[in-house]
């Protein structure tokens, strides 16, 4: 639970890292999620044992980040956090795919393995754009993209204010869990039924709270609209970066670079 | 026509489950008093504070805010001119900047964006909370949260200003700053909390609730000096009232 809260803080961090002042970002958060959205298509898209053909696509995070100043080690280390999904995601692949599909000198990989590696490429990339996109641009940047693209109101509000109260619930149910672990000695009281109990009053207090919270935005005339005082502008370089990157990810998408300068540098 | 007036004629309200929550409570509060609402937990001091903007509709009996009866037709001009500061800013305090929080209420009154623009400024310097604009409010110290919640309320001007318990959680220096703040307000201000000695400071009328009834009103001073009714109302005299515990020299 301590490391929850320690995690928390570190989503803070991700958050305050869309302070900073750099050409990316200043660009239009419609810009940025649209990009990152096709980027994502694109990266999703391929079939399963493609490999060399992702690797171009490296190009649009380690950019972005190296561009937005971010601090890449800190964006990697959160990627790992969630890795485990995808290594396990694939895990099984080599053995239910064993048939030899690739040879570098004396090694065999099976298609398995190849689309194994694929899947982990696929996690990198997609995580790293989400996370870069996040940090140059705010959640609540994203979630007024998506507003303006049209994505419906209470999908949004939703959203801003899960991500809002996330830091109010976690705090709440670590001093629950402290508050618990204080009483239970030689791991007693620690069991299924306490816990059982333990998440039953956070999910009461929760809905107090979210009336709590209806009330005060009620208070102040909410009528199911959040509306946004930073006024968006579409500017050149927002389509700019739009239509470049666009075309980048088709061209990856279409043509496979890496085999494709391999036959440049050794044609036949 | 004054807004700032505040009247509750015999307001009753029991909860779905029975509880009395408040008995035929009256009281007419006017343009720019200051006053305290006191009483043990469960008086019905949070219960009474939800009817005067209509979270809770009277069940019978009345509330009227300036001429403006509190029914569900009126219920946009009476959040208009009640603000309320809740007990936990956190739940206040809901968008992702401190500007756009203050913004929000303003907002929701469809002005434009420049005088929405000045009210933000005018509420936060009031607060003395300029510096937070671009804040995450959940990133904010206690006292922070406290300042941006209550100029969260100004940005909407309204006539009367409601607080549950805005002392709580303070560390001293904030209590005190706090107490200046609200003294430097001309609103009408309804204060409900246990904090005596911020009453002492603050309101200048005391209202004691016990029970879901009104068992005293008056100059605050004076309630405070009544130990038999504070005593019967579960409360205790101000700190400041009370003889030195070290020279036993009298109190206030």
């Amino acid at each position: 639970m301590a490391d929850l809260s320690a995690t928390l803080f570190d989503l803070g961090r991700l958050d305050r890292l869309a302070d900073g002042d750099t050409p990316v970002h200043r660009l239009d958060p419609r810009a940025k999620l649209l990009a990152t959205l096709l980027f994502l298509v694109c990266v999703v898209s391929f079939d399963r044992y493609a490999v060399a053909g992702l690797l171009p696509f490296l190009l649009f995070p380690v950019t972005i980040i190296a561009l937005a100043e971010l601090p890449a080690g800190y964006l990697l280390k959160k990627m790992l956090l969630v890795a485990p999904l995808a290594v396990l995601v694939g895990i099984a692949n080599p053995w239910f795919d064993p048939a030899p599909l690739l040879r570098i000198g004396p090694l065999t990989l099976s298609g398995g393995w190849v689309s194994y590696v694929s899947i982990l490429l696929r996690f990198a990339l997609t995580v790293t754009a989400a996370l870069a996109l996040i940090a140059t641009t705010g959640f609540h940047g994203v979630c007024v993209a998506l507003r303006r693209i049209g994505v419906p109101a209470p999908m949004t509000v939703q959203l801003l204010l899960a991500y809002r109260y996330l830091f109010v619930l976690v705090s709440e149910g670590v001093r629950m869990v402290r508050a618990r672990s204080l009483r239970s000695f030689h791991r007693r009281g620690e069991g299924l039924a306490a816990y059982g109990s333990l998440i039953g009053h956070l999910l009461l207090r929760t809905v107090e709270r979210a009336q709590r919270i209806h009330r005060a935005m009620l208070a102040r005339g909410f009528s199911g609209e959040l509306h946004s005082v930073t006024p968006l502008r579409f500017r050149r370089q927002d389509t700019i970066f739009l239509l470049g990157w666009s075309a980048a990810f088709l061209f990856f998408r279409l043509v496979n670079v890496p085999q494709w300068l391999g036959r440049l540098v050794a044609p036949g | 026509m004054s807004h700032h007036l505040v009247e509750l004629a015999d307001l009753s309200y029991a909860y779905p489950d029975g509880t009395e929550a408040l008995r035929a409570v009256s009281f007419r509060i006017t343009h720019g008093e200051s006053v305290a609402l006191v009483g043990a937990n469960g008086a019905g001091k949070s219960t009474l504070l939800m009817h005067l903007n209509g979270v809770l509709l009277p069940q019978s009996g009345a509330v009227r805010i300036g001429e403006v009866p509190v029914t569900r037709a009126t219920l946009p001009e009476i959040r208009r001119s009640v603000g309320m500061v809740f007990q936990d800013a956190d739940d206040q305090l809901f968008m992702p900047t401190v500007y756009e929080d203050v913004a929000f209420g303003p907002l929701n009154l469809g002005l434009p964006p420049a005088e929405v623009e000045r009210r933000v400024s005018d509420a936060l310097a009031r607060v003395g909370a300029e510096g937070l604009r671009a804040r995450p409010p959940h990133h904010l110290s206690g006292g922070e949260k406290r300042n941006v919640a209550i100029a969260t309320v100004l940005a909407m001007r309204p006539d009367v200003l409601v607080m549950d318990e805005p002392g709580t959680s303070l560390d001293p220096l904030a209590r005190k700053r706090l107490i200046s703040l609200l003294n430097s307000f001309e609103h009408t201000k309804i204060i409900a909390t246990h904090d005596l000695d911020l009453v002492l400071d603050v309101c200048q009328r005391t209202i004691v609730m016990h029970e879901g009834t009104i068992t005293a009103d008056g100059p605050t001073l004076e309630v405070f000096r009544d130990e038999a009714l504070l005593a019967r109302s579960h409360l205790e005299k101000p700190l400041r009232m009370q003889a030195c515990p070290i020279c036993q020299r009298p109190g206030l």
